[in-house]
């Protein structure tokens, strides 16, 4: 069936901001769904609050909105757009379950438009438990067994039936407390007397418990003539229990034979027939002994339709795209060959291997254990010829301080430790089970305690044995052995007690360097166009270095909480100012979910680690002209130098281009910074530097405290405290150090009630570019990345912003900045200080670049290839008559535990931004946007520290203007009833009923506004904040906040939101 | 002549450390790598497969009678072998050729380990070579004689493996029928209609499809003549998979040409070439043919893609088949080239693919002995048991 030529015109919603379970995988799959509509002639409207996605670029979609995911929004950008058809299946969950809003509220209806693809009901039939169950009935497919029961008696009788263990899922109830599993009779009847008496409907779900069973994913696309294919099929590492997005995963099946997986295969196939979807969809099994069940499809793409892609190297979402407008597998090309079609199924001839990366570096307090909920924030992925070397790379990839086959590096674990990190499934097991084994543990008791097959802890022993070789003899036959198995010349360097550049001599004078084969999508059967490469100690190379003037751009890696998704949309800018100006773009990343290691984006995708070793390999074979390390965050800039030397001592011609690796280092080190800083006039909060605590205690004397301390060379603010007197400083500084021994810690003065301010700007050496002046909402001393800010400022006066331009000259020009170059500031008092210098891309790069409308991460790759802005025709900074605001997304709704208080430390996973003429309208979309509401009506909960109150008084006076009723605690009460404002006075919790945990339980509670008393969060304040996630009530933790909240009310009962494409706004930024 | 060099002992998972193995091809290449399973030199055409599971069940087909196997998805023996999910009673492809050879599986149904199984076919392994790069050799040169030596360094590092290679006898040179087919004719009891196979090689699941939808099938060897077949009082033909060049199978095509007409005629991959080549169309040896689980299948009716199991290096000439009383069904979504033929005046169909799957993909089970069953329902009114 050819194209339907009907639909001209096609709706895509995004997923909105980062989260966890949520990542970049759908600006991904988004783009991808674009670029495949346009190229069939369809024009597309997409809209999405997260501006720093690829898929929000003016060049993507014919029309982009960043505006609120929610159906009232949606259905008036329908209703302005006209629209034929929306496909659901692309933007994750929120996508699909905007579509279904939007089918109910009977908008689609109105407005004719068509859900293309998978249809409304088939995503019910899937994520309906209830639905789903009677679907796989109907089809003949196994579920797990399971019954509800009322009784303790029926509990028993089901006991008889299904036999032990037991799940016990009560019915309606917070979080699915109350449940669990019952290995015994009386644990069962123990835990469903509780939970029968917890669930609001009496019962509970009595379900076989699948614990031990090994995890299988299938990826599986259909299309209207009913073809059907799996993309790839995967194994989960770890058994059933533990979330897939938080399982190591291996593609192809590892522990399978055929039989099993062509019935796994063909159950898929069954599945994906009988809820008729169109489109892509995944599947997860869990199998033990040749018997199965169908545990859940997801009838979209997902995270691990990315993976499968990347794993791959066919385009799921451009596929699935196509099928939505009525194409039909056959009639689709198979990008990778170009000769044949996409209706055939990915074969491969190598090992993928996914690790997840979690954020518990930021969460000391959260709970760690992995459980079906997830809560990574990303993931990496690695290709090898063997399961080894892919596990190798993919460990590395991750980009924190742990490895494996790392001789001496956690004998600081006692067994007892090992046996309970084996126990209990953390991020550290995987480390763990290698030093369990180093121990003498033997792979079968590992099994038994962590349920994961013995074949991937045979796979460890194969690398401890290794490691075993390289300690005994490192002659040529094990170097060649141990690369083949993984390790890195850093690694082999620690087992023997030599200098890494040692044993990357011998190995390069031995003649064992990597060969680089494709990802083909069908193990060399055809030829494969698309330059996919990954490394391998094999004996041919396949990659043929062109002789063109080519740049290599280092990738950020995993998303994590501090270098987001930000930056690989500055990596994919930056390819895209490099092919305009006819220079190769080659890129090096390991991030599946992401838009820079699509195959298409780059002339040659590297999908390897970001380790000096890595990326030299790939320069070495390439020879480039330039190597790019401004895009790739943190992960990406800390080469810089390490880079430049090896560069030098191999003898290579690459240049790092852009800013000098010197330059970044006056920027990172403090001392060097702080003397330039001087040399220019320009003012900096009272600082020091120190190398011991009691060096740390001097200082913080004489600069008196509170006092900000991190250290140097951090990402995201990571240990990063204010700290407010000497003991403090002392628990710090014992762990801080510990944390970061390489380097010092830094103290400033920490500058009370300051306003922030964040500067980008661009800079060729002559000239500067100055993106856009951000005035934050947060006070400085809160991580700008979790605060919000504004485009323009609000609240600084003329004169202070000239001070600021000012200084962003200097500083740029001073630090002899080419390319990008982030400020961070404060102003205070009638001064501004310069708090910090980054000579690279930031996060809020693509929200700037959105707001003004200017691509200042192209700007910068082209001033760095030579192209100075004066050429570029961009030298004025631009203004809006609109006002942008960027809000941040929070992850504690998914970290049990966590406080969900702002400080130093990045706490936040995501952003999205709200555009309007007026600030507080902006503020109001921005919340709405970061899943945040402010209501329009009902309840405000108010409690205060005393500093607070007077502005609290006025925040809470426009907020009864606007309608809302206002409840308090004792002193805020008293404080409000004195300004002349009705307020109704709750207890405090230990005052006992009724207090403001009832008001909240029982859901009167819209708003909380509290802001903490001291550093340490009383325990009210703890539970009042804990409990507005876990009620999912709007809460604001800052003063200043508070007030923008309550002007973005009072204006949103007055006025009306503007729903405007970007690129109208675009026409109306203006340059003086 | 290209020499490669290549290293050896790998992983500590390689069982065979002290055996090494020379690979010779017909190009000059020569490889070396690791041995496993049985020591000694073999000769055959050098094949590769993209099956990524599914070993057991290739090892032990027929079809791959004279060839060497090289598996392109890189690690093969992890799930050991069972004896469950044997095509045939023994290892057919005079080698297996790897990148990577596991010898800990800890599946529930293995019986041994892959080694082993070599051991005891006393068919010889290799491993640790650059698999990929044999398969673009391959795929740039077409399938290729080879030469397999695998043992003791001292005993096969001098051996000459390219000049023995270049030596070999081309596969449409050898009878291999002979060795594959069965001794003596058996039968398989069944309630519905009578079924005669030709067994060229037959895989066993073919025999369980038709089994199981109530054929009462007796299988005749290769050679069986007109009059033996007759004596079977077969109410269908059914001609197996096997090995090697179709035109080779002389007695199978005069009996297809005998009962076309008579009574309906079935087949399946080799069978489906026989069929073709009795019926006045023409085959040809493809470059590399297509050994793998992934093959695009287009039924021309239904509209749908198949996607299936295949293992053949000869084909149907698709333009030959005009002007007979065949007609194209299917094709391949790849290639083009012919993947199902049928007549209703004559009541064939076949299909060049493997619609048993083992390995691969079983989405043509139903539809192909499906049809055949309905074909035969039509005919004989006598309903078949599944």
């Amino acid at each position: 069936m050819p194209k339907r030529n009907d639909i001209h015109k096609v709706l895509l919603i995004g997923s909105g901001p980062i989260q966890i379970g949520q990542a970049a995988e759908f600006d991904f799959s988004g783009s991808q769904a674009c670029k495949s509509l346009r190229e069939e002639g369809i024009e597309v409207v997409l809209v999405n609050s997260n501006p720093a996605t690829i898929m929000t670029d003016p060049d993507t979609a014919d029309k982009v909105y960043i505006e609120p995911l929610v159906p009232e929004i949606v259905a008036k950008i329908i209703e302005k757009e006209r629209p034929d058809g929306i496909i659901a299946g692309i933007g994750g969950q929120t996508g699909l379950n905007i579509t279904s809003e939007l089918a109910e509220m009977g908008v689609l209806e109105k407005f004719n438009v068509e859900v293309l693809g998978t249809s409304v009901k088939s995503i019910r039939e899937a994520e309906d438990r209830d639905l789903f169950k009677k679907a796989m009935q109907r089809v003949g497919e196994p579920v797990p067994k399971s019954k509800a029961v009322n009784t303790l008696e029926g509990a028993l009788a089901v006991m008889e039936e299904l036999g032990l263990p037991l799940v016990v899922r009560p019915a309606y109830t917070l979080g699915g407390s109350g449940g669990g599993i019952a290995r015994t009779r009386e644990e069962l009847l123990s835990i469903c007397e509780l939970g029968l008496k917890r669930s609001r409907i009496n019962q509970v779900l009595l379900e076989e418990s699948l614990g031990g069973w090994i995890e299988l994913e299938y990826e599986v696309m259909r299309d209207a003539n009913n073809t059907c294919i799996t993309i790839c099929n995967m194994e989960n590492m770890d058994p059933m229990g533990i979330h897939t997005g938080e399982s190591i995963v291996v593609t192809p099946i590892q522990t399978l034979c055929d039989k099993e997986i062509q019935m796994l295969r063909s159950s898929a196939i069954n599945i994906i027939r009988a809820l008729g979807i169109e489109g892509g969809c995944n599947i997860q099994f869990a199998v033990k002994r040749g018997e199965y069940r169908v545990i859940e499809v997801n009838p979209r793409v997902s995270r691990s339709s990315a993976l499968a892609s990347k794993a791959t190297g066919y385009p799921i979402a451009r596929v699935t795209a196509k099928i939505a407008i009525g194409m039909t597998l056959d009639e689709i090309r198979n990008d990778v060959t170009k000769e044949t079609p996409a209706s055939f199924e990915p074969t491969v001839d190598y090992v993928v291997i996914k690790i997840p990366r979690w954020p518990f570096d930021k969460f000391v307090k959260a709970n760690k254990t992995l459980t079906t909920a997830m809560k990574s924030t990303g993931e990496v992925m690695a290709i090898g010829r063997s399961y080894e070397e892919a596990l190798m790379k993919a460990i590395r990839s991750l980009d924190i301080d742990k490895d494996l086959g790392y001789a001496g590096k956690y004998t600081v674990w006692t067994d007892g430790e090992i046996r309970s990190l084996l126990e209990n499934p953390t991020d550290e097991r995987l480390f763990a089970i290698y030093q369990a084994l180093k121990r003498g543990m033997s792979s079968e008791e590992i099994s038994k305690i962590t349920g994961i097959e013995p074949y991937f802890l045979y796979r460890m022993e194969n690398i401890i044995a290794v490691e075993e070789e390289i300690a005994a003899e490192l002659d040529a036959q094990t170097l060649r052995k141990a690369k083949r198995t993984g390790f890195t010349d850093e690694q082999i360097a620690g087992i023997v007690g030599k200098s890494r550049e040692e044993i990357t001599d011998m190995r390069i004078s031995l003649g064992i360097i990597p060969t680089y084969k494709m990802v083909d999508t069908c193990a060399a059967e055809f030829e494969a166009k698309t330059p996919y490469y990954y490394s391998t100690y094999d004996t041919q190379c396949e990659l043929v270095p062109s002789d063109k003037k080519k740049v290599l751009i280092l990738g950020s890696g995993p998303i994590r909480i501090g270098q987001g998704i930000e930056f690989d949309y500055c990596t994919v800018h930056a390819v895209m100012a490099l092919r305009e100006q006819g220079i190769e773009a080659h890129i090096v990343n390991n991030n599946p979910e992401t838009v820079s290691t699509d195959y298409d984006t780059s002339d040659k995708l590297f999908f390897e680690p970001v380790t000096l070793e890595d990326v030299m390999n790939i320069l070495e074979k390439e020879q480039h002209y330039g190597v790019l390390v401004q895009f790739g965050g943190q992960t990406a800039i800390n080469l810089a130098i390490p880079l430049e030397k090896e560069i030098a001592r191999r003898g290579l011609k690459t240049k790092i281009l852009g800013t000098s690796p010197d330059s970044i280092d006056l920027a990172e080190d403090r001392e060097r910074f702080n003397a330039l800083m001087d040399q220019l006039n320009i003012p900096q909060p009272n600082a020091g530097i120190s190398f011991s605590p009691a060096e740390a205690k001097a200082v913080a004397a004489r600069i008196g405290y509170p006092v900000l301390v991190r250290p140097s060379y951090v990402l995201g603010g990571r240990a990063m405290e204010i700290v407010y007197d000497e003991a403090g400083l002392e628990v710090y500084m014992r762990e801080a150090v510990r944390v970061s021994r390489e380097h010092p810690v830094l103290i400033d003065d920490f500058l009370q009630n300051a306003v922030e301010i964040d500067v980008d700007a661009v800079c060729d050496g002559n000239d500067v570019l100055i993106g856009a002046i951000m005035e934050h909402i947060e006070e400085a001393g809160i991580h700008s990345g979790d605060s919000a800010c504004m485009i323009p400022p609000q609240t600084l006066p003329g004169v202070v912003l000239e001070v600021v331009r000012d200084y962003v000259r200097k500083i740029a020009l001073g630090l002899k900045v080419v390319g990008i170059v982030n400020l961070q500031m404060a102003y205070k008092d009638g001064i501004v200080y310069v708090l910090e210098a980054n000579p690279r891309s930031s996060r809020t790069i693509p929200f700037v670049s959105k707001a003004v409308g200017l691509p200042l991460a192209k700007i910068a790759a082209n001033v760095m290839i030579g192209k100075s802005l004066r050429e570029q025709g961009n030298l004025l900074e631009p203004r809006t008559p609109y006002v942008s605001v960027k809000e941040v997304l929070l992850p504690f709704d998914k970290l049990p535990g966590a406080d969900v208080l702002l400080g130093p430390e990045m706490r936040s996973t995501g952003e999205v931004m709200g555009i309007d003429y007026k600030l507080g309208l902006a503020f109001f979309k921005a919340e709405l946007s970061a899943d945040n509401p402010l209501p329009l009506e009902g309840m405000v909960f108010i409690s205060v520290k005393d500093e607070d109150k007077a502005a609290v008084a006025v925040a809470a006076k426009k907020l009864h203007e606007a309608g809302l009723s206002i409840i308090a605690t004792d002193s805020t009460a008293e404080y409000l009833r004195r300004s002349g404002l009705p307020v109704v006075k709750v207890n405090k919790i230990y005052n006992g009923s009724p207090n403001i945990m009832d008001y909240i339980k029982i859901g009167e509670v819209k708003l909380i506004i509290n802001t903490p008393t001291t550093k340490e969060s009383v325990k009210d304040g703890f539970q009042i904040r804990r409990s507005a996630v876990d009620y999912h009530i709007p809460y604001i933790t800052t003063i200043q906040a508070a007030q923008a909240a309550a002007d973005a009310i009072l204006m949103a009962k007055k006025d009306q939101i503007t729903i405007k494409a970007l690129d109208e706004y675009h026409k109306e930024v203006y340059y003086n | 002549m290209m020499i490669i060099e290549m290293y050896l002992g790998d992983l500590a998972s390689c069982v065979a450390d002290t055996m090494i193995g020379v690979l010779g091809l017909e190009d000059g290449t020569r490889v070396e790598g690791t041995g496993f399973g049985a020591p000694g030199v073999v000769s055959g055409e050098l094949v590769f497969t993209t099956v990524m599971s599914g070993y057991e069940e290739a090892l032990t087909d027929p079809s791959y009678h004279g060839q060497m196997l090289m598996f392109t998805y890189p690690l093969q023996g992890n799930y050991g072998i069972s004896g469950e999910d044997f095509q045939s009673d023994r290892m057919w492809p005079r080698a297996m050729v790897s990148r990577e050879y596991w010898d800990r599986p800890t599946h529930h149904r293995h019986a041994r380990t892959l080694n082993q199984f070599l051991i005891d076919e006393g068919k010889p392994g290799l491993c640790n070579v650059d698999t990929r790069m044999l398969t673009l050799k391959v795929r740039e040169l077409g399938v290729m004689r080879a030469t397999l030596a695998i043992g003791e360094r001292s005993d096969v590092q001098d051996l000459d493996v390219v000049a023995m290679a270049r030596s070999g006898i081309d596969i449409s040179a050898q009878d291999l029928l002979g060795d594959v087919t069965c001794k003596s004719p058996y039968h398989i009891l069944g309630q519905g209609p009578r079924m005669t196979v030709l067994d060229l090689g037959i895989k066993r699941n073919i025999l369980k499809s038709l089994s199981c939808r109530g054929f009462d099938i007796t299988v005749l060897p290769a050679h069986a003549d007109i009059s033996l077949i007759e004596a079977a009082r077969p109410q269908a033909l059914f001609v197996s998979n096997g090995p090697g060049d179709p035109e080779r199978a002389k007695e199978a095509i005069s009996a297809v040409k005998h009962f076309a007409g008579q009574i309906p005629v079935f087949g399946i991959c080799l069978g489906h070439q026989i069929i073709s080549l009795a019926l006045g169309a023409q085959t040809f040896k493809l470059k590399f043919g297509h050994h793998g689980g992934n093959q695009p299948v287009k039924d021309l009716e239904k509209k749908i893609v198949y996607i299936t199991s295949q293992n053949h290096n000869f084909a149907v000439r698709p333009g030959s088949v005009e002007g007979t009383d065949l007609e194209i069904t299917q094709l391949n979504a790849n290639d083009g080239t012919v993947e199902g033929i049928k007549s209703d005046k004559l009541n064939v169909l076949a299909v060049q693919y493997h619609p048993e799957a083992n390995p691969g993909p079983l989405c043509t089970e139903d539809p192909f002995f499906g049809s055949v069953l309905r074909i035969m329902n039509g005919l004989t009114g006598v309903a078949g048991r599944r």
